[in-house]
């Protein structure tokens, strides 16, 4: 966020639930930034985002972004266990996951009896999926997905993809992905909107939008 | 050297500041040959400070005489002027200079106020307002370092801080770590001053005492105590401004207004 400067403009959409919507465009188009609205880590200067139908300024931004869960581009773990990463967002509301939850969540990213394992010894790819899944152990409604295979080589990120793909449709999951690779926009989602200079310039089914 | 040459007092004063200088000068040099420009802020630091020794020398001469009450005066004067210059260090943190005169007021203010009224400081202008101003100068310095500081380590984690803010924590548990790691590293120079006391430094104070025929003992033990308060003004500042802080950079929609690109 810079001051004085429109990062976003002009940018209504919506996205069903229950579906994957992809924003595409190059660097600086104002994708991530557009993100970050989403779960009001920024503050739009006008408009709103409509959560089932609910203006988000109305809810606890805490609440809000309990709902609407976030997965970064780099996973910015914490300091310590797997498990203790996994146990952050619901300790946040004095709530505590039971270890049979904990072993659930890793098994559904692929790393089932990582729970005790350090932080600080796990891959980028396996990092990426304790980030996915410290978000999910929030149970959210949907979630933001901020260019989660950037930071991964060619290996790790065919994994996770594949890992989005399974879990997003396992749980019934609202997705909003951002990236700028259009193959994994068409394999992950099926409506796209397409950013430039801050604004959407088009948008629709995926397969129609990034064909054109 | 220089005494040999000048024998008016105020030229001899202003050869000795010039040598001062000089040296100061030469680390200036030194730095810009490794690329990295101190020229002007030094400079303008050094002609400013001058200026205003002087300017308050001349004024505790003028003072010297007047009841202890336009201490007060002086030393809060002391304190905003405090809390300008520490705010200077916290580029992009909103309300810096409020963060920073309040902790100061609060921190040095509440130290001096105790310790006159327990009579540990003398109630002069000639004795309140030098060991006042002490005590203001390096909570000054105390508060510069956290905010500094505390600016570095989140700018560094905005990630870490953002992604517990996306996960549901609150804004202040989520700078939490920061704020207390910038509170531990400003104490450092306090710390130090009251470790080293006697053998690394004999500060300027005892120096004085020792010359105008105090006794040893009681210019030693006089030392001590002023760094003591010195500790806990700079302590109480640092306590302060941090906890002052972590308020002033997250939105009430539990937002982190300290990001790259937002610094003023």
């Amino acid at each position: 966020m810079v001051p004085n400067k429109i990062l976003v403009e002009d940018a209504t959409f919506a996205v069903e639930s229950g579906q994957t919507l992809a924003m595409v465009g190059p660097s600086g188009s104002g994708k991530s930034s557009l993100l970050r609205l989403l779960n009001r880590l920024d503050e739009p200067t006008s408009g709103t985002v409509y959560v089932d139908g609910v203006d988000y300024r109305q809810m606890a931004p805490r609440e809000l972004r309990r709902r609407v869960g976030m997965v970064m581009q780099r996973p910015y773990l914490f300091p310590g266990t797997v498990e203790s990463n996994l146990q952050f967002g619901p300790r946040q509301r004095g709530a505590a996951l039971p270890y049979e939850r904990v072993e659930e969540l890793l098994t559904a990213v692929g790393l089932g009896g990582y729970a005790t394992r350090d932080v600080a010894n796990l891959s980028g790819g396996e990092a990426q999926r304790v980030s996915f899944a410290r978000t999910l152990a929030n149970e959210p409604e949907v979630v933001l997905l901020d260019e989660p295979t950037s930071a991964l080589d060619e290996d790790a990120k065919q994994g996770v993809e594949a890992l989005i793909r399974e879990v997003v449709a396992k749980r019934g999951l609202t997705c909003v992905l951002v990236t700028h690779d259009m193959a994994q926009a068409a394999r992950l989602a099926a409506r796209a909107v397409v950013m430039a200079g801050g604004r959407i310039i088009k948008s629709g089914l995926v397969k129609e939008v990034l064909r054109a | 050297m220089l005494k040999a040459v000048f024998h008016d007092p105020l030229y001899l004063g202003l050869a000795q500041a010039g040598a001062a200088a000089l040296a100061a000068l030469v680390v200036v040099l030194l730095a810009r040959r490794r690329h990295i420009h101190l020229e002007k802020e030094v400079v303008i630091s050094m002609v400013r400070g001058l200026a205003q020794i002087v300017a308050v020398g001349s004024i505790l001469l003028l003072l010297l005489r007047e009841p202890s009450w336009t201490s007060v005066f002086l030393l809060a004067a002391m304190i905003v002027a405090a809390g300008a210059t520490s705010a200077r260090r916290a580029k992009g943190i909103p309300q810096a200079f409020q963060v920073s005169t309040v902790a100061i007021a609060c921190g040095a203010g509440s130290v001096i106020a105790v310790m006159t009224w327990l009579g540990v400081i003398d109630t002069p202008v000639t004795a309140l307002v030098p060991v006042g101003s002490m005590l203001i100068a390096n909570a000054m310095n105390t508060n510069g370092l956290a905010l500094n500081r505390f600016r570095s380590e989140v700018l560094a984690h905005v990630g870490e801080v953002e992604t517990a803010l996306a996960l549901g924590a609150e804004g202040r548990g989520s700078v939490a770590p920061y704020v207390q790691a910038s509170f531990e590293s400003s104490l450092i120079p306090a710390i130090d001053s009251l470790r080293s006391l006697g053998i690394v430094w004999i500060p300027g104070l005892m120096a004085g005492m020792l010359l105008s025929g105090a006794r040893p003992v009681y210019a030693a033990v006089y030392q001590f105590v002023v760094l003591a308060m010195i500790f806990a003004a700079s302590g109480l500042t640092a306590l302060v401004s941090t906890l002052l802080v972590r308020g002033r950079i997250l939105s009430p929609a539990e937002q982190l207004l300290l990001r790259p690109g937002n610094g003023r």
